[in-house]
């Protein structure tokens, strides 16, 4: 009986073929981690100073099978289209890698010095990097499910790495509360959006929906709106950030630079994957949704960033309004979905490069003066010139001034707000001008200080050396920001996703 | 030489003074004299350019774009990197690129404190590669990008180098600025992808002069322009953020302010919003004209209730912006040609009072104008270059000031058809009382500053000499041109007129 089960499970079960090859980055990421917990448990307390270089070396192997890929091009899709590797997904996923990669470098020294557990701190990161490139091909519920707690689950103990610290303990607490939080309506969202579509796969539910029609409209309403929601308090989206400038200030500031660059950008590939693979077909509820994410995030991050004085928490605000931006293109996105799509992932990518650039300098600044505070930036322009520039042009970039990177990022979003030519896009795109002002009132206070300011009483005005990682990290996201700035096409060639197809 | 300047020039001309500035960062802070030699060597280079074009350009056809440079650049929106010259910016650019040089030259004993030529003189050649550029690029979005460059600079030169309440001012500058300026990135979008070509570039979007626009869209695509460039004008009621920027900059930023900075406003009216949304400039040149003229007005009331020199050459900056405009608002040939030798002129002349200004401020440590006096006894060199900038400024004939303001007046009588006559003819005639007021102001306070004995706080004070060595080399050529330009508008007229008459003809749609 049991034999003649058995039989006919093993008839009917037929073993999905497996593509490695779509696999490799992830596996590559997955020896990394094996990698670094044998070399900890071999070589014990010292195997300290070998971890980072592990770690980075990693991540760096890791763009070669991303890089084979790009080579050979087409759409890989596994498991019946739950896992598909195209050339959006690899994209993402060297954003991820490149944005580890440099988070490692800040990391350095801030762990080594800082005499915290170094060995966990990278093998938890490079976790949370493989959920990330989990996320970015995943078009399944269950999927980006698990790639969004893989993703986040050690980055709430990365929150909360300055264990000494109580503001450390609050910031990963904080974060992990509102991380299940949200993962608790995210599941309900995710249950109801099963119980319509039939189905766990994205297009699937997208065609689905599409049958409803005019049917069933409160259940679907509910549906995609709790799913965004959870995505929301992932990407720090008003009325959903409260835990962000907490947690930001209190964690180590590499790994806020992590949760406010990869992380944040993780939750917008989410957001990416179930709208524009499923919820697109109903514009008429999700464009408005977003449009009230989008205008609430950018004007109260804004407006709550001019009465920080600490730049930490500043950059954490600026990040929600950033998000605002970044939100934007969502309220237009039945108008051309690819562009939309390239204009977001575009943003996405400049982000990452002069938000990192921000942090980076800040770590490197914080080195001498011992708190993020602005008052203690004042009269930087006087001894550590070159630091001062740096960060003066990545805030610019932030601003959107050309021709840094920051200025194509928002352009392209304006230009799809106005080529929507919808009533929500229009207003949009004025209230996003309109917040572009604000926004540069903050910055600009940064540069104030760090320019125009005296040095504070009992700072020797002594520069301190900056280490090779932070200055390597500074060079690279600089260049690439000028660049991205300079010849937009550099990056609108890798996001131009006009011939991929959207919708159930 | 003509090949050269074809395929290079303009790039050249651009991105020489950035080049110097990234040199300057290579070399050490310690080596002041080197410092600013390479700046000056590569805003000198930019001049010789300048100078080329204007023996090599062929002024039967200013009319059309020359030295076109047309190159691939942002492909995804149709974005291309073209420069090019015509008979409007070329006389700008030639402003640019002379007086550069002569702000480097000026500082070479003058930088202001706190120090720091190796910043100083990188931010000024970065500011100079924004302005170039602006004059030069074809492309809305290379326009956008060259527009805004210079907002940082400009912001650190005012913060960092300038008077006690330089933090207010310069961030009071760079926010109107930029808040103009995203209105105007959003219109030129929609500019963009209401017209039937989807292009950024000019030359094609002034052939299509609008025509598949509709009207209203048309009125409200300009309204967004009309902030953008009307802030950097500066127009009534956005002036504000001008006497206060201009007051507390140093002398180098002010001079720089007044010569360019402002024309990117007016050139930006002339040369994109007017051609390219004809209908849209038709609803709104009256509205344009009226502000104009009470900035004539207010410009002039204002300056008389100074008592600080250099916040009264800034409201009379507002005043002569008032009278560019208005000419710009006529809609006519006759009203372009004056409102661009207006810009000329007003740099110049402007610009030679806040040097002079800032000259007087290093000798007598005040602008207060009730607290100096005898100018023309203590440093009469000086004082009789104020005299004549003042007499500039004032529009007396025979000196620049002249033909910027009289033809402007003159453009009222007669707007284009479509404008009402009665309103223009009304607003020429206050425009008229406003420079009687000009000439109250600019001789109360030459009076006053430059007349009587000095007073005994100043009298024996040994920092008050004349005119140095620096100072000369660099005000001549502007006091030469001042003059020459005086006796020989023609030299702008004949470049102007054939592209005024064409701009001119696109905003009218004819």
């Amino acid at each position: 009986m049991l034999a003649t089960l058995t039989q006919a499970a093993a008839d009917s079960f037929q073993s999905p073929s497996i593509d490695w090859h779509a696999f490799a980055p992830e596996l590559v990421l997955i020896a990394t981690i094996v990698i670094l917990v044998l070399v900890d448990a071999i070589k014990l307390e010292r195997a300290r100073p070998l971890m980072p270089a592990i770690a980075g070396i990693g991540l760096l192997v890791t763009i070669i099978p991303l890089a084979t890929l790009a080579a050979e091009g087409g759409t890989r899709s596994l498991f019946e289209g739950s896992y598909v590797v195209d050339s959006m997904s690899l994209v993402l996923k060297a954003l991820f890698i490149v944005s580890a990669y440099i988070v490692v470098l800040l990391s350095t020294n801030y762990v080594a010095e800082g005499d915290y557990w170094e060995s966990e701190y990278y093998t938890l990161l490079i976790a949370s990097v493989l959920g990330m490139t989990v996320m970015a091909s995943s078009r399944d519920l269950v999927g980006i499910f698990v790639a969004l707690e893989l993703l986040s689950i050690p980055a709430y103990m990365l929150a909360a790495w300055r264990k000494g610290d109580p503001k450390s303990n609050e910031a990963g607490m904080k974060y992990y509360l509102m991380g299940v939080f949200a993962s608790a309506i995210l599941l309900y969202g995710f249950s109801l959006t099963y119980g319509i579509g039939g189905s766990t796969r994205l297009t699937e539910i997208g065609r689905s929906i599409q049958e409803w029609g005019s049917d069933g409209v409160p259940v679907i309403t509910l549906a995609l709106l709790f799913t965004i929601i959870g995505f929301a308090f992932k990407v720090s989206a008003v009325p959903f950030h409260m835990w962000a400038p907490d947690t930001y200030e209190g964690a180590p500031t590499p790994v806020t630079a992590y949760l406010a660059v990869a992380s944040k950008a993780a939750g917008f590939v989410a957001l990416i994957q179930v709208v524009y693979y499923s919820f697109i077909v109903r514009p008429d509820i999700i464009e408005p949704v977003f449009w009230v994410l989008s205008v609430a995030s950018m004007t109260v991050g804004n407006l709550i960033a001019l009465r920080q004085t600490n730049v930490v928490r500043m950059l954490a605000y600026s990040g929600i309004a950033q998000a605002g931006f970044m939100l934007a293109p969502f309220a237009v996105v039945a108008s051309d979905p690819s562009a939309s799509l390239s204009a977001l992932v575009t943003y996405l990518i400049i982000y990452a490069a002069m938000n990192l650039g921000a942090f980076a300098c800040v770590i490197a600044i914080s080195r001498k003066t011992r708190s993020a505070e602005m008052d203690s930036f004042g009269g930087l322009f006087t001894y550590m010139p070159g630091l001062t520039a740096a960060l003066t042009l990545f805030l610019a970039s932030l601003m959107g001034i050309p021709p840094l990177g920051g200025w194509f990022a928002k352009f392209g979003v304006f230009a799809v707000l106005v080529s929507a030519e919808t009533g929500l896009g229009w207003s949009l795109a004025i209230i996003m001008a309109i917040n572009t002002v604000i926004a540069a009132y903050y910055y600009l206070r940064v540069a104030r200080s760090m320019w125009f300011d005296d040095v504070p009483e009992g700072v020797d005005a002594v520069p301190v050396r900056t280490p090779t990682g932070i200055t390597v990290s500074i060079a690279v996201t600089m260049g690439l920001t000028v660049l991205f700035g300079v010849l937009p096409a550099a990056v609108t060639n890798l996001t131009d996703f006009s011939s991929a197809a959207f919708g159930g | 030489m003509t090949d050269f300047l074809n395929d290079w020039g303009l790039i050249l001309i651009t991105f020489l003074p950035l080049a110097g500035a990234l040199v300057m960062l290579a070399v050490p802070k310690e080596s002041e004299e080197t410092q600013k030699t390479i700046a000056l060597v590569a805003s000198g280079a930019a001049f010789a350019l300048g100078v080329a074009f204007l023996i090599n350009f062929d002024y039967d056809s200013a009319g059309v774009l020359q030295y076109v440079v047309d190159n691939e650049w942002i492909p995804i929106i149709n974005s291309r990197f073209i420069l090019g010259i015509d008979g409007i910016s070329l006389p700008l650019l030639a402003l640019t690129v002379l007086i550069v040089p002569l702000v480097i030259i000026y500082s070479w004993n003058h930088i202001p404190s706190p120090g720091n030529p190796k910043a100083f003189l990188a931010l000024i050649l970065l500011l100079e590669t924004g302005m170039v550029g602006t004059f030069v690029a074809q492309d809305l979005i290379l326009f956008f990008v060259f527009f805004e460059i210079v907002l940082l600079p400009m912001f650190f030169i005012i913060g960092v180098w300038g008077g006690p309440d330089r933090k207010y001012a310069s961030i009071k500058f760079f926010l109107f600025t930029l808040f103009g300026s995203a209105l105007m990135i959003v219109s030129f979008l929609a500019l963009y992808f209401m017209s039937a070509e989807q292009t950024f570039d000019m030359r094609i979007l002034q052939e299509l002069g609008g025509l598949d626009i509709a009207r209203t869209t048309q009125i409200l695509i300009f309204g967004g322009m009309f902030l953008g460039f009307g802030i950097k004008v500066p127009m009534f009621p956005f002036h504000t953020w001008l006497p206060d920027a201009h007051t507390q900059a140093p002398t180098q930023g002010s001079v720089i302010l007044a010569a360019v900075l402002l024309k990117l406003g007016t050139y930006g009216f002339v040369r994109i919003a007017l051609p390219l949304l004809p209908e849209g400039a038709q609803w709104w040149a009256p509205i344009i004209a009226v502000l104009a003229v009470i900035g004539i007005i207010y410009g002039a009331l204002a300056c008389l209730a100074q008592t600080d020199m250099k916040r009264l050459i800034a409201f009379s900056s507002v005043a002569h912006m008032g009278f560019v405009m208005l000419a710009v608002a006529t809609l006519t040939d006759f009203g372009i040609n004056a409102a661009v030798f207006g810009m000329v002129a007003h740099g110049l002349i402007t610009g030679m009072l806040f040097f002079v200004a800032g000259s007087i401020k290093e000798r007598y440590h005040t602008l207060e104008i009730s607290r100096l006096g005898g100018l023309l006894i203590s440093a009469p060199k000086l004082g009789w270059i104020l005299g004549l900038s003042a007499m500039a400024s004032l529009g007396l004939p025979g000196l620049a000031g002249f033909w910027g303001e009289f033809p402007a007046i003159l453009s009222a009588y007669e707007p284009a058809p479509m404008l009402s006559e009665p309103l223009f003819r009304t607003l020429m005639v206050i425009a008229a009382l406003g420079t009687v007021l000009a000439a109250g102001y600019l001789l109360w306070m030459y009076q006053r500053t430059a007349m009587g004995t000095p007073p005994e706080e100043f009298a024996d004070d040994p920092e008050i000499t004349d005119v140095n060595t620096a100072e000369w080399i660099s005000w001549t050529p502007m006091l030469l041109l001042i003059v020459v330009l005086g006796f020989f508008p023609s030299l702008i007229f004949n470049m102007t007129n054939p592209a005024a008459t064409a701009i001119a003809a696109a905003a009218t749609g004819g």
